[in-house]
C-alpha cells in the first residue's frame, strides 16, 4: 500500500517563512487538497512534493522512505502537473503528448497519443501545433498525459483552470476513477469541485 | 529516451530554422569581413586563418547558448525533465549533442568553405576542419554547465559569457594551435590528442555538472 507523509514540513522564501509544523499522511485512495489564499504556499508545498525543492525543515516519504533518497523510483510511481504545462508551441498535440510521457517514462506510440486526446475532447485538432490552441485546450494536453502515464501519485497545480465546464466534469470523472483504482492525488484548486474519494483531506494553509 | 531528446529538440530547431540560421550567418560573416577588413595579404591573412575561423566558431556557439534551456524552462518543460525517472545527466547530454548537431555541425561543414578565402593549404584545412570537429561538442558541453547555473537570471546572457569563456580558452589555443603546427610542418598530432582529451573529459564531467547546476537552479 502506497503511503506519502509529510512531517513537519517548513517552507521559508528569502526571509519569509510561508508555512511551518505541516504534517499529513496520505494513504491509497485518498485525496487531499490544500487550500489557502494567493501567496499562501500552495505551489511551494507541491514542488516540496514532488522533490523540486527542498523544504527547510522536516521530511517527506514515500513508502517510510525520503523522496530525495529515492530519486527516479519515486518520480517513477508519481506524475506532476505544475502551472506551466510543458507544452511546446512548435510542436503538435501528439508530438506534445508522446515526448511529456517518454520524459514521465512511458513510452506511447501514435495510436494511443491519439486515444487519449480524443478522449480529452482534442479529436480532429491533434496534428495541429500546439501555439494555435487555446488556453484551455493547451491543458487539456497536458492532462492528456494522466491518460497515459500509469503512475500513482498525481500532484496538481491547478488543474482546472482554464477549463471549461465539460471538461471539469471530464477531469473530475477521471480523479474518481483514478482514486477508485488505489490512486493518490494531492491537488490545489480555487474551483468548488466535489471528487469522491474513499478518503479526502483538506490542508488549510493560512 | 535519449535519441527521444535529440530528436525532439532536432524536430524544434527544423520548425524554428532562423535560431539555427542566426548562429551560422553570424559565423559566416565574422569570418568573412576579416579578409575585407585586414587586406589581401595573403602570407598574413594564412598566419591569421586558424585563430580568426576558431575565435568566431567560439562566439557563434556561445550566441546560442542561451536557448539550450531558456525555452524549456519557460514552458516547464524541464520541470519534467527534471522529475523524471531517465537518468538527468543523460537527458543534458542529449540536450547538449542536440545543440552540437545543430550550431557545431554546420560550423564544422563551413570552415572549409571559408579557409579557401584564407588561402589555406589543402592540408591545413583538412586538419582546421578535423579540430573543429573535436572542439565544437566540447564547447556545447561546457556551455550546457554555464546556461544550466544562469538559467532564469537576469542578465544570464552576459554572466554565462564570463563563467564559460575561461573554459573555453584551452580548446581555441589548442584547436588553431593544431593547424599553425600541421602549418609549420611539426604535424597536428599532439593538438588533436589534447583536444581529443579534452572532448573525452568533458563528455564524462559535463553533463553530469550540468545536471547538477540545472536541480540547483530549479529550486
Amino acid at each position: 500500500m502506497p503511503t506519502l507523509e509529510g512531517n513537519q514540513l517548513e517552507c521559508v522564501r528569502g526571509d519569509r517563512r510561508l508555512f511551518r509544523d505541516v504534517n499529513f499522511s496520505l494513504e491509497a485512495g485518498g485525496l487531499m487538497q490544500v487550500q489557502g489564499p494567493n501567496g499562501s504556499g500552495k505551489t511551494s508545498l507541491l514542488r516540496m512534493l514532488c522533490g523540486l525543492a527542498a523544504p527547510a525543515h522536516g521530511e517527506i516519504r514515500w513508502n517510510g522512505t525520503e523522496i530525495r533518497t529515492l530519486g527516479s523510483d519515486y518520480y517513477g510511481a508519481m506524475s506532476y502537473l505544475g502551472h506551466l504545462g510543458g507544452v511546446k508551441d512548435d510542436l503538435t498535440a501528439i508530438e506534445n503528448l508522446r515526448i511529456s510521457s517518454a520524459l514521465g517514462g512511458v513510452e506511447i506510440d501514435e495510436r494511443k497519443a491519439h486515444d487519449a486526446l480524443q478522449h480529452m475532447g482534442l479529436g480532429g485538432r491533434e496534428l495541429l501545433p500546439a501555439k494555435v490552441l487555446s488556453q484551455g485546450q493547451r491543458r487539456r494536453v497536458t492532462l492528456a498525459r494522466l491518460l497515459v502515464c500509469g503512475t500513482v501519485l498525481w500532484i496538481l497545480d491547478e488543474p482546472l483552470t482554464a477549463l471549461d465546464t465539460t471538461a471539469v466534469k471530464l477531469m473530475q470523472g477521471l480523479m474518481e476513477q483514478h482514486l477508485e483504482h488505489g490512486g493518490m492525488i494531492v491537488m490545489t484548486t480555487h474551483q468548488e469541485i466535489e471528487i469522491a474519494a474513499l478518503t479526502t483531506q483538506r490542508l488549510q494553509l493560512a | 529516451m535519449f535519441l527521444w531528446i535529440i530528436q525532439r529538440d532536432l524536430l524544434l530547431a527544423m520548425r524554428r530554422r532562423s535560431d539555427v540560421l542566426t548562429t551560422l550567418f553570424f559565423f559566416v560573416i565574422v569570418v568573412s569581413l576579416f579578409p575585407l577588413g585586414v587586406g589581401p595579404e595573403m602570407a598574413m591573412l594564412r598566419i591569421m586563418a586558424p585563430g580568426v575561423v576558431w575565435v568566431a566558431a567560439l562566439l557563434a556557439s556561445m550566441l546560442s547558448l542561451g536557448r539550450m534551456f531558456a525555452s524549456d524552462h519557460l514552458d516547464g518543460t524541464l520541470e519534467q525533465m527534471l522529475l523524471s525517472p531517465q537518468s538527468l545527466p543523460l537527458l543534458v547530454l542529449g540536450k547538449a549533442l542536440a545543440h552540437w548537431l545543430v550550431t557545431g555541425v554546420p560550423l564544422v561543414l563551413m570552415a572549409p568553405v571559408l579557409g579557401i578565402q584564407y588561402d589555406l593549404p589543402g592540408d591545413a584545412l583538412l586538419v582546421l576542419t578535423a579540430s573543429l570537429l573535436l572542439g565544437t561538442p566540447v564547447l556545447s558541453l561546457i556551455g550546457a554547465i554555464g546556461a544550466a547555473l544562469t538559467l532564469g537570471l537576469r542578465g544570464g546572457g552576459v554572466l554565462v559569457s564570463l563563467l564559460v569563456l575561461p573554459l573555453y580558452i584551452p580548446v581555441l589555443i589548442f584547436g588553431a594551435g593544431a593547424v599553425e603546427a600541421s602549418t609549420a610542418g611539426l604535424g597536428a598530432g599532439a593538438h588533436m590528442s589534447l583536444l581529443g582529451a579534452f572532448l573525452l573529459a568533458s563528455l564524462v564531467l559535463a553533463p553530469w555538472t550540468a545536471a547538477l547546476s540545472l536541480r540547483i537552479s530549479m529550486e
